[in-house]
């Protein structure tokens, strides 16, 4: 009983900083656990890929880590619903930032980056994030008019005009994002579910009209890779050479591993360049290949984490914005890894969808840290409101 | 009361106080929930089917990735003389090689007959490289008759056609420079590699091709004959001579390497190695020198003979059967065959249309035709024998024979009086081998006393030699005679195996004359002169002069003394049994001897002239066969038996259209003993005798 007597005045005098602190645990250790993954990982993969430089891109995710986690920690002290006045510049840069680069030189037939002195930023991966909180922002403006069949329109634009924008980049995996994105806004913000379908099913025509009845009427809106990555993974055999040569590569990788792996000195579809792009798209196929189903299981379930712990503080966000803002997040890592995980063990199109925090890539690691550090936002607000009244009525 | 933990209290109050989730909100949560888990459970039931049930499979398709078997050739053994000479070598090679299925595009039945455009053009580019024709020309390939196009293309089509997975050889013997330029640019040359190989290298050229024979590729029938049951797909093996005989002990083991390869098929390192087995080296009776002297010696017979184009040497040891020698003109150069060779090229040195004269039969032991008088000595051996005839009888010739009023000349008409059969050997006398052929005749099925003891002699069967498609020569009989008559009826009215075929005239088929003339006594006075219709090997007169000489046994001759291992241990020897023994009365035996000594040694001997100052004891027979419409065919068999020398030898030498057989063939053999017991080959004397 003499430890009481010391912790009242304390609670008094900085109940505060001690809430503020308080960021989701679970949240910050699935995503440091997967930095972790991702840094092993890469270690294994890309020693040989740049010679002369084993780690160089160990040291540069590390780096990408470091300033996403930073920017993390800074968000999450910060009130996310702020952002709702922004919510216009938001979404103009959003919307600037990708008709810059369409206008930037090609890097092997693809405009996605800017290069700047330091770092090649990909916009269309800070997109993913700006989208969720602006469009969110729409949404929550709207949300007495919920039910009105402009208001889910207008949303959906918003989001598929970003999507439009990244196609020709080419990127057609983040345009899908964009939309999963938006579809998710607009569910979690109480859509019908009449109009939810609606979209579905126009979604699926537009699918239907872009892979089948296009090509077959001879207006192709895909480039033919394209095509065959989103429909080559049906019949992965049909042309080992193409296209599903790198699914085949994907899935003998992962096949070989085993339930324990081959270690990195033994994983040879890695060591010897049968997998395509070991640093980015298909590390996935690395872990599986090198860690077996041991590691890939871990990373998976460190997914599962942080899927659980977005949907939990998406239930607990103090306001709608938060919870569209969760949702939209929690959408943006569910499509991606799944997509991505998904594609390397061929049950899912090969879309060129980084695996958050996992994949090498600078804006792709910053992105998804700005979007834990949102989601921490979320948290700590819904954690100091809730105190604040408990205080209140307490007292 | 004890209070709850700060953070526990919070949770109390949160739950309490914080406002209720929207029903709605609470479902979609729900869904997207069960979604996720779902999608989760996707996952890893899809990764536990991959990595855990499927994992041999995947494992097996990353090891074929990256692993990759390489044949190392193994070197073939040497084959050496009796003194150690090497007549055949492996030197190392580079080899362009091309893997049909590897190509850009690969081949198939259906577009063999012409390359798909990617494919022309890595031939022409690699044509370029190592220095080939682009040109179409003439291809034949089986089973789809004469294609049109450039010889890389034909030769990979050639391979494909023969074994659709083996490597086709486009080149060999490629520079360094040309092999780095390949190397260094694999992607270029998709389906293309260059190899290590062996070559095969005859460092004496033409001479004794026939018996060494060649080593090529294997073909897709030689793969299904068990005797080339250790060969694989890309072996080469002996076609032909004593490659082909003593193939599974010159052909090494081809070590199988394993290698690891990256993505863009580099090669990383070395996984396994199974270092190959060189072949064992093959020991020869042969002496080089003698073998040499006998080709140039009968060379020099052929270019003074007009019109001679050819002919045959063999030289063996009468006790043992150990050929020395054995040679066959036209020959032609060893060498040519270690590389691919064009169909042009073929055809022109070697095709039935050339002018070559089929420089690849070896015609002492795989040609066949009738020996003239060398035949004398079997024929005194059955009338002796069979006592038709005794050594003191004298027989007057008067220059002709006649029989029921058919009459038969000496060559010449020549009169040689009153014969004993010695003298009657030595002069060579055709009348009274005539008279012996009449005595020894018999209308029986497999013939009288004369077919009997030919037959013992070896005549018309197979010596054993150790040699591939020996020819077993024809002793006539009535049987023989019988046969030949049905088959020509047959096919002059176009029945039996000739059915459907077209009809011809009696006789049309030249099988028989077409008039079904049964078995006579002239055709035994034929055979007891050797002409007609008998067909005797070189090898086999040799083998059958070696039984006179030895007494009766009937040697086997080999070329193969043993076999060696690559660091000199011998692995196993050939002394082959002899094919029989038979008994002959020494009387008889002697003075067959005499006979055939004082040929070649007394005045007026047939070939005395030609052995004139040679201080061997050299028992010899001339020999003149006639063939319709070309000149005569000159035979000579002669043997210095172990009696008179420790170096005891038989030669026996034909020369087609080379004339009488003392003009012909006896100085050959004279210099091959001359080269056999001197070492040099002295002076090249030619006889006169003009007898048959």
């Amino acid at each position: 009983m003499s430890a009481t007597p010391i912790r009242v005045p304390d609670e008094a005098v900085a109940p505060r900083p001690r809430v503020l602190l308080r960021m989701d645990p679970l949240l910050l250790l699935a995503a440091l656990g997967l930095a972790a993954c991702s840094l092993i990982t890469l270690k294994g993969a890309t020693r040989t890929l740049n010679p002369g430089h084993p780690l160089y891109y160990v040291e540069r995710q590390g780096i990408y880590f470091a300033i996403g986690l930073t920017l993390a920690l800074i968000l999450a002290r910060l009130d996310y619903s702020r952002l709702r006045e922004f919510k216009y510049g938001l979404y103009g840069v959003m919307i600037a930032l990708n008709l810059v680069v369409l206008g930037m030189p090609k890097v092997q037939g693809a405009a996605r980056w800017i290069p700047l002195p330091f770092f090649q930023l990909q916009p269309s991966e800070f997109g993913k994030v700006l989208l969720v909180v602006s469009v969110s922002a729409f949404a929550v403006d709207r949300s007495r008019r919920l039910h009105e069949r402009r208001t889910t329109a207008r949303i959906m634009l918003l989001a598929l005009i970003p999507a439009m924008m990244v196609i020709p980049q080419p990127d057609l995996g983040t345009a899908l994002v964009y939309i999963a994105a938006g579809f998710a806004i607009l569910f979690f913000s109480g859509t019908s579910w009449k109009q939810l379908t609606a979209l579905v099913v126009l979604f699926l025509f537009a699918m239907l009209f872009v892979l089948v009845i296009g090509p077959a009427t001879g207006h192709h809106l895909l480039k033919p890779y394209q095509m065959q990555r989103l429909t080559g993974f049906l019949h992965p055999s049909h042309d080992p050479r193409n296209q599903t040569y790198n699914i085949l590569q994907s899935l003998t990788a992962i096949g070989s591993g085993g339930k324990t792996g081959l270690g990195t000195a033994g994983a040879t579809q890695v060591n010897l360049g049968y997998l395509p792009a070991p640093n980015t798209d298909f590390i996935f196929a690395v872990v599986g290949e090198t860690y077996g189903f041991v590691g890939a299981a871990v990373v998976l379930s460190l997914y599962a984490l942080m899927i659980w712990r977005s949907l939990r503080i998406l239930t607990m966000a103090k306001n709608l914005y938060g919870t569209l803002i969760a949702g939209g997040v929690l959408a943006m890592l569910m499509f991606q890894v799944f997509i991505n995980a998904g594609m390397t063990i061929g049950i899912m199109p090969i879309t060129g969808v980084p695996l958050p925090l996992m994949s090498y890539g600078g804006s792709s690691v910053i992105v998804t840290f700005i979007a834990i550090g949102l989601l921490q936002s979320i948290y700590i607000q819904a954690r100091m409101t809730a105190a604040s009244k408990s205080r209140g009525l307490v007292s | 009361m004890k209070e709850l933990p700060e953070d526990k209290q919070l949770r109390f109050v949160k739950q309490e106080e914080r406002p209720a989730m929207s029903p709605q909100l609470a479902r979609r949560v729900a869904i997207v929930g069960t979604l996720s888990l779902a999608l989760f459970a996707i996952l890893f039931f899809r990764l536990w089917f991959l990595q855990v049930l499927s994992t041999d499979h995947y494992a097996l398709a990353a090891n074929g990735n990256f692993i990759r078997p390489v044949e190392v050739a193994a070197p073939r053994g040497q084959i050496l003389d009796r003194n150690g000479t090497i007549l055949a070598s492996s030197q190392r090679a580079y080899a362009v090689m091309i893997s049909p299925p590897s190509l850009p595009v690969p081949i198939t039945d259906k577009n063999l007959a012409h390359p798909p455009r990617a494919d022309a053009g890595l031939y022409n580019l690699l044509a370029h490289v190592v220095g080939l024709p682009t040109k179409r020309q003439p291809c034949h390939v089986n089973g789809h008759g004469v294609l049109h196009m450039s010889q890389i293309a034909c030769a990979v089509v050639q391979e494909y056609v023969q074994l659709p997975y083996a490597e086709a050889t486009v080149a060999t013997d490629i520079t360094r420079h040309q092999l780095f330029y390949l190397s260094e640019r694999q992607a270029s040359f998709p389906g293309v590699s260059v190899q290590q190989i062996y070559q095969r290298h005859y460092p004496m050229g033409d001479v004794a091709a026939q018996v060494l024979g060649i080593v090529s590729r294997i073909t897709a029938s030689e793969v299904k004959n068990p005797f080339y049951k250790t060969a694989s797909q890309n072996d080469s093996v002996g076609q032909s001579g004593l490659e082909a005989s003593y193939d599974r002990y010159l052909r090494g083991v081809d070590g199988a390497d394993q290698v690891k390869v990256d993505a863009l098929g580099n090669f990383v390192g070395t996984l396994k190695e199974k270092p190959p087995t060189p072949g064992n080296n093959l020991k020869l009776a042969l002496d080089a020198k003698l073998e040499q002297v006998g080709q140039q010696s009968l060379q020099e017979s052929i270019d003074s003979n007009y019109p001679s184009t050819g002919g045959a040497f063999v030289a063996l040891n009468p006790d043992n059967g150990q050929v020395y020698a054995m040679g066959s003109l036209p020959t032609y150069n060893a060498n040519l065959f270690t590389k691919p060779v064009p169909e042009s090229v073929y055809k022109s040195e070697f095709g039935p249309n050339s002018n070559s004269g089929y420089p690849q039969v070896n015609r002492a032991y795989q040609s066949a035709g009738p020996t003239g008088s060398t035949f004398k000595p079997i024929t005194a051996t059955a009338a002796l024998e069979s006592g038709v005839w005794d050594t003191t009888r004298i027989f007057d010739d008067t220059g002709q024979f006649c029989i029921s009023n058919e009459c038969r000349h000496n060559a010449g008409h020549a009169v040689d009086g009153a014969l004993d059969l010695e003298s009657a050997l030595k002069v060579s006398s055709d009348d009274f081998f005539y008279n012996l052929g009449a005595l020894t005749n018999s209308p029986a099925p497999n013939g009288g006393p004369l077919q009997h003891w030919a037959h013992l002699y070896g005549i018309g069967r197979k010596t054993g030699v150790d040699l591939p498609d020996e020819n077993a020569g024809n002793l006539p009989d009535a049987k023989w005679r019988e046969g030949r008559n049905k088959l020509e009826a047959e096919c002059d009215n176009a029945t039996g195996p000739f059915k459907g075929k077209p009809k011809h005239p009696p006789g049309g088929c030249g099988i028989a004359f077409g008039d079904n003339r049964p078995w006579s006594i002239g055709d035994n006075e034929n055979l007891a002169v050797g002409q007609g219709d008998v067909q005797v090997t070189p090898l086999q007169l040799a083998v059958a002069y070696a039984a006179i000489a030895n007494g009766g046994t009937v040697v086997t001759p080999h070329l193969g003394l043993d076999v060696q291992s690559p660091d000199g241990f011998v692995q196993r020897t050939f002394n082959p049994a002899p094919q029989r023994h038979f008994n002959i009365n020494p009387l008889y035996l002697e003075t067959i001897r005499a006979g055939l000594r004082a040929a070649a040694s007394q005045p007026g001997g047939t070939s005395a002239d030609v052995f004139q100052n040679f201080p061997q004891q050299v028992y010899g027979k001339t020999g003149t066969a006639q063939y319709k419409g070309k000149q005569d065919y000159a035979w000579y068999a002669c043997f210095v038996p172990s009696s008179a020398t420790t170096k005891p030898i038989v030669v026996v030498v034909t020369v087609e259209q080379g004339g009488f057989g003392a003009v012909g063939a006896a100085p050959v053999a004279r210099q091959i003993l001359s080269q056999w017991f001197y070492g040099n080959k002295g002076t090249y004397v030619a006889g006169s005798s003009k007898t048959l």
